[in-house]
């Protein structure tokens, strides 16, 4: 009995002895080099791996950055919108390199053709996908720009950062996004963009991407841009470009000055996170019919909340 | 393989074709054939005569655009067209029905060909002739026979299997001996000796009619079929027919034939034989609530809403308009949308049965499968494009599907499943499209 605990305790001994050779020179063979700071960096990332920085997920981001710190010695172009700038530090810190801050971004919908202001004429009843019936017809509301509602932004976030609101119809994007662009692409029609979150929260758009002519694009939704160019006339700053029936205001040269605002006709313009404006001196005689108009509007519109916002009492008009 | 049996519903069949009466203005959507689209040759203002070229089809798949009223262009802009987005259109305020000299207006049916093979393609290419049965390929391109390939036989497709609709048996059994003529014609443009119309056992008439005809036109015969859809499909109808299968992804050419419409071949002996383009079709307005369900011969351009009221007015109870037929057409989302050279019936239908039923899961009962006429797995690859995994798509052969919706037809869980093929077809398509 004794014979064959010994013999068979030996035999293993020695296997495992021989193996642990072979494989320790196996080892040494096949040794694949990784940078140990690869794991370091892809410790302080925030393991979304939402592909937010153009990368398929965090692990990849590390190797990028680790390579991109060997190779360029800077991090230029490199950005995980998730972690933002303390995380981006961080990694920096770890790779002994500086990152420039970076302004933080926010994805914005661009349409406020809700259910009231773009009344349905039709009703869809196919599946449930904006990509399907983006290629299948206009939308309910006839806009071939507009929101087509059926949350395609709402199924691709992963940060429960984009809702349906089922009051307009339109998406709306809370204080959860982290502006990973994964809406951005959902959206067949374009109509999310990430733009910078500005101070404080404060930012001006155009809601509207609709390139049709006034006329058509009036048709369909009460707050279109019709591409009157009032806005682009009154600022100041070169921010606004007109191209194709359509007012764009330019983040980078935006100086938040409001006066765009009031200027638009149809309120596609919407201002997000100001203090109320100070009520207005009685109006100049010269002012002309159609901006009394348009004022008197917006002080009537602005009890409606816009898309995309993230508190809605914090904003006014 | 594969098909279905709907309910047929041809309530127009026994309605003589009735010329509608000219609209007051005419919309000429600049794209209505497959391929590139029409560039326009008028601007506003300019007096145009009915069969006026108006537009120039100048790419290679591409078809020339007519006049189909004499009057006055009020603009080129965009007009929304059946799916509510807006394509450039010529507009014409109608004012009335001048015709340039050339075309032959004497009622006589003319049976010699004169032309030569060269002149007949022309010909169909100047009159801006396209494939009447929906799909609206230019009928040129389809004659030009690739080198190395040889047509044996043209197939004439008079198997008309859309439920309600009508206009092709109409013309059969009314304008016969005119579609034989231009049988003819395509013959002598495709240099073969061999013709067969193909014609559903549900339209006897229309059978005996064209057979009687046909005694007297060397090389064409007539083939009744059994009733099924989607038997009027290219593919299904040279399987039913010759009994050849076309290869996956291949043209009917690849097994010797080329198929035409009826509607199609009728035109081409307008073109050819009375010089008159393409400016008008037969189109049937029909639906089982529809006062007077009949077929008209309607210019291009004329608004739909003229045409239901040519057929007594709208149902109050009518849930969809659909442009089409019941199983492949699609519903419209305005009226005032115009009939373009593909239209080739108009449904209106019922409120209650023109919902949508609440899906359910697959149970995987294989009813698509077994009905797919074209081989496909219609549940697999619904599932596929839904989640968009559309490189297994491909190598399932997604792109082989001719969106017949027999599946979604026959589905008892009454899935999507059509739709997310049409999704899953598209951006395959943009995915083979990029790889080139």
């Amino acid at each position: 009995m004794n014979d064959i605990m010994i013999y068979s305790l030996v035999t293993l001994a020695l296997m495992g002895g021989v193996l642990s050779i072979i494989l320790y020179f196996v080892a040494q063979k096949f040794k694949v080099f990784e940078d140990p700071r690869i794991d370091l960096v892809d410790d302080v990332l925030p393991k979304a791996n939402c592909g937010g920085c153009g990368y398929p997920g965090c692990r990849k981001f590390a190797e990028v950055t680790v390579e991109a710190a060997e190779k360029e010695h800077s991090l230029e172009g490199l950005n995980c919108p998730v972690g933002g700038n303390d995380v981006m530090k961080e990694v920096a810190g770890i790779l002994g390199l500086e990152v420039e801050e970076q302004e933080p971004l926010i994805a914005v919908v661009r349409c406020f053709g809700s259910k009231e202001n773009s009344p349905a004429k039709i009703k869809y009843d196919g599946p449930a996908t904006c990509a399907f019936a983006h290629n299948l017809f206009a939308g309910e509301g006839g806009c071939p720009n507009g929101c087509l509602g059926l949350g395609d932004c709402v199924a691709a976030c992963d940060f429960d950062a984009i809702h349906m609101n089922p009051e307009t119809g339109l998406p709306e994007v809370n204080d959860k996004c982290v502006a990973c662009g994964a809406c951005v692409k959902a959206c067949p029609r374009g109509i999310i963009e990430l733009r910078k979150k500005g101070p404080k929260g404060r930012r001006i758009f155009v809601s509207c991407i609709n390139t049709e002519k006034g006329g058509p694009a009036k048709k369909n939704c009460e707050v279109a841009c019709i591409g009157c160019s009032k806005c682009f006339k009154v600022c100041a700053f070169d921010a606004i470009k007109m191209e194709n029936n359509l007012a764009y205001i330019d983040f980078d040269k935006c100086t938040l000055c409001r006066k765009c605002v009031p200027e638009c006709p149809t309120n596609a313009i919407h201002e997000i996170n100001f203090r109320p404006r100070k009520p207005k001196p009685e109006a100049p005689p010269k002012q002309e019919p159609e901006t009394v108009l348009a004022t008197e509007k917006s002080s009537t519109q602005s009890e409606t909340k816009p898309a995309g916002e993230s508190n809605p009492d914090e904003r006014a008009k | 393989m594969g098909g279905v049996h709907p309910e047929e519903n041809k309530f127009s069949e026994n309605a003589a074709i009735e010329m509608l009466p000219l609209p007051k203005q005419v919309i000429v959507q600049l794209g209505q054939n497959l391929g590139a689209p029409s560039k326009p040759l008028v601007k506003r203002g300019d007096m145009v005569k009915v069969g006026q070229m108006i537009g120039k089809g100048e790419s290679f798949i591409s078809a020339n655009l007519h006049s189909p009223a004499s009057g006055k262009v009020l603009k080129v802009d965009d007009a929304p067209d059946a799916s509510g987005y807006r394509r450039p259109a010529v507009y014409i305020d109608v004012d009335g029905d001048e015709w340039v000299d050339d075309v032959d207006l004497s009622p006589g049916i003319e049976r010699a060909i004169k032309l030569s093979r060269q002149e007949i393609i022309e010909k169909i290419k100047e009159c801006g002739i396209v494939g009447l049965g929906g799909a609206t390929f230019p009928t040129h391109v389809k004659l030009m026979v690739p080198d190395g390939k040889k047509a044996e036989y043209l197939l004439i497709n008079g198997v008309e299997c859309e439920p309600y609709l009508t206009s092709d048996h109409r013309l059969m059994l009314e304008k016969g001996e005119e579609v034989l003529i231009g049988t003819q014609i395509l013959m002598k443009a495709l240099e073969v000796d061999k013709a067969i119309i193909g014609i559903e056992n549900n339209k006897s008439d229309a059978i005996n009619h064209l057979n009687t005809l046909a005694a007297g036109y060397e090389g064409i015969s007539v083939q009744p079929l059994k009733v099924k859809y989607p038997q009027g499909g290219e593919k299904q109808l040279i399987k039913a027919v010759l009994n050849r299968e076309v290869p996956s992804g291949k043209l009917p050419i690849e097994v010797g034939c080329v198929v035409s419409n009826v509607g199609t071949a009728f035109a081409v002996y307008e073109a050819v034989q009375k010089n008159k383009p393409l400016i008008e079709r037969v189109v049937t307005i029909t639906g089982k609530a529809v006062k007077k369900p009949s077929n008209f011969m309607v210019r291009i351009g004329t608004p739909i809403s003229q045409l239901v009221e040519a057929a007594e007015g709208l149902p109050e109870n009518t849930g969809k308009v659909i442009n089409g037929g019941p199983m492949m057409g699609k519903a419209l989302t305005n009226l005032d949308v115009p009939i373009v050279k593909g239209s080739s019936g108009i449904l209106l239908m019922k409120k209650e049965e023109s919902l949508r039923p609440t899906s359910k899961t697959c149970i995987r009962c294989s009813k698509c499968t077994v009905v797919c006429p074209m081989g496909l797995e219609p549940f697999l690859l619904s599932k596929l494009s839904k989640l968009a995994e559309y490189e297994r798509a491909e190598k399932q052969k997604i792109m082989d599907c001719i969106e017949c919706g027999s599946c979604q037809y026959t589905c008892p869980s009454h899935l999507p499943l059509l739709d997310y093929l049409r999704l899953g077809k598209l951006r395959v398509g943009q995915i083979i499209r990029t790889r080139k």
